[in-house]
């Protein structure tokens, strides 16, 4: 129970260091406060100021960072200047896509990924490791937005690239945890008994890799959402990879903060689950 | 294993040689425009060929892997000393420093790496000249890229600090800055100069990323990103095949970086 409060609250100083951060980058961010009814020439000064001050110009940070957040948590996430449109509607519009897009992104990587490190940890002859390992040391060599570029070009969906994104860090990392795994003593002595292949994976290697993969788990989601960037914007598909692209473009600073804060929220979501669920469940501390 | 690991560094030093004598090898400047030649195909005066707007593209590609290939590791450089200080210093001092150091960790590792480097960088100007935009590409790359690699480094302080020997040369009356600097700091070295090299393949890469978004090294000046951009013009993979030279360009030197890095990678 004292770990998952540590856990709880770690994520909570975590959520509030991002709302800071996240907050003091728009307020910081040039341009902040200025909006283009000032370039009517017929304004007088005394409207620009009253316009100005209407946007919130003058507010001190600490004051701007009480009522940036205050509004966070009643819901109000902003109003996106360059889409005209208030930030939770485009979010609402947006999430689903690229969600269908990430977890099938996180189902193949994590599927191919796991399924040929178990074939190549456990597997006698070396064909199904070199044939992947090479098929992992490529797609690692290749960044996201080129795959997105080359899916175009071949006309191919591009909500498969996350999962080719994901796909060789999970193959490796996982790969070299299971013949890890697979050379300890106890799975050597399971092996001289006469144990099979499937039951020595399952019961007697998989359950020493499962917390650092887990871990990894957390890890590829952060990886996933990041790979939606250059995907969405390049495969034209309507997500919040392609509207925080839409906005670094136009600098609309506080549709580009909350996404990456609700991005991070959801990364940390992630790791935070994974790291309590590869916890151990009796026993001592890790 | 040994022989691929030599030929990949000899690759590599061969790479980088070409790319600091692009003013000899590269038949012209990266900007000079052939208004004549837009789109041309190789040929004995262009190898590979013009661009859109008839610039030549092995100069291109020669003036390109000099950015791409010299700024990544001046970012690694600049990541792993930001990683060294914040990682080492909270390693060393423990405590509520430590747990500090670990909460910003965990808020820069939780921040999917692109969607904070294009926040970071619709902060500060777009429209700048093209030196500025690749200064600012990496220092960004720079700045943000220490997160994983102080977390690293604040684990191996913090178990140098708890050994034999630092417990040693505290006795003999070492402390402070002398402790830190005379024992802990090169026992990092492995550890950081690890960093160092597996940060610059991802540095690469992430250029690449923000190159062919658009949000990288601004034109004219070339970048292996801002080259790979003009595969968007492209809709089928036949009939041009030079094209696609900067990509396998990219593709071969990150898999000489990963092939050349095994060590590293397992010290890291």
């Amino acid at each position: 129970m004292r770990k998952v409060c540590k856990y709880v609250s770690r994520f909570l100083l975590v959520v509030g260091l991002g709302g800071i951060l996240g907050a003091s980058l728009v307020r910081l961010a040039p341009g902040y406060g200025v909006d283009e009814e000032e370039l009517d020439s017929r304004l007088s000064q005394e409207s620009i100021q009253a316009i100005r001050q209407a946007q919130g110009a003058d507010e001190s940070l600490p004051s701007y960072f009480f009522h940036y957040l205050n509004k966070l948590l009643h819901g109000d996430l902003g109003y996106s200047r360059r889409l005209h449109q208030p930030v939770g509607q485009l979010l609402t519009a947006r999430l689903p896509e690229t969600l269908k897009s990430v977890g099938l992104g996180l189902a193949i990587g994590w599927t191919f990924g796991l399924g040929l490190a178990m074939v190549a940890a456990m597997s006698p002859s070396g064909f199904a490791d070199l044939g992947a390992s090479l098929l992992a040391s490529i797609l690692l060599c290749l960044p996201a937005a080129v795959l997105a570029l080359l899916f175009v070009i071949a006309q191919a969906p591009g909500q498969l690239i996350i999962g080719l994104v994901v796909f060789p860090k999970v193959f490796l990392y996982a790969r070299n945890l299971l013949a890890e795994s697979a050379g300890l003593p106890h799975v050597l002595t399971a092996r001289a008994k006469g144990l099979g292949n499937l039951r020595i994976l399952l019961w007697h290697v998989l359950p020493v890799a499962a917390p650092q993969l887990l871990a990894l788990a957390g890890v590829s989601v952060s990886l996933a959402f990041a790979a939606a960037i250059p995907v969405e914007a390049l495969c034209d598909l309507p997500g919040i990879g392609q509207l925080a692209w839409q906005a670094a473009l136009g600098r609309d600073m506080e549709t580009l903060v909350v996404l990456t804060m609700i991005v991070t929220l959801v990364t940390l979501l992630a790791n935070t689950a994974a790291e309590l669920a590869g916890r151990p469940t009796h026993g001592g501390e890790r | 294993m040994k022989g691929v690991r030599v030929a990949a560094i000899l690759f590599l030093a061969a790479l980088v040689a070409a790319s600091l004598l692009a003013g000899f090898l590269a038949p012209v400047s990266y900007a000079h425009q052939f208004r004549d030649l837009p789109d041309a195909a190789p040929s004995h005066q262009h190898p590979l060929g013009t661009d859109d707007l008839g610039r030549d593209r092995l100069s291109r590609l020669l003036y390109g892997t000099r950015v791409s290939l010299l700024l990544a590791p001046a970012a690694a450089l600049l990541s792993s000393l930001l990683a060294a200080l914040i990682g080492g210093s909270a390693g060393f001092v423990g405590g509520w420093l430590e747990a500090a150091v670990m909460a910003a960790t965990d808020l820069f590792l939780s921040l999917p790496w692109l969607f904070l480097l294009i926040t970071v960088r619709a902060l500060l100007p777009l429209n700048v000249s093209p030196v500025t935009s690749v200064a600012i590409t990496f220092a960004l790359l720079g700045c943000l890229g220490w997160a994983a690699a102080a977390r690293v480094i604040c684990a191996n302080a913090h178990k140098l600090c708890g050994s034999d020997m630092v417990l040693l040369a505290r006795a003999t009356g070492s402390s402070g800055f002398r402790l830190l600097w005379r024992h802990i700091v090169p026992n990092l070295m492995p550890v950081l100069s690890a960093q160092f090299w597996i940060s610059i393949p991802v540095f690469i890469l992430t250029e690449a990323n923000l190159g062919v978004l658009g949000l990288g090294v601004a034109e004219p000046l070339p970048s292996w990103g801002s080259l790979l951009r003009e595969l968007e013009s492209f809709s089928t993979f036949s009939g041009q095949p030079w094209h696609f030279v900067p990509l396998a360009l990219l593709i071969l030197a990150v898999s000489c970086f990963h092939l050349a890095l095994q060590k590293q990678e397992a010290w890291a």
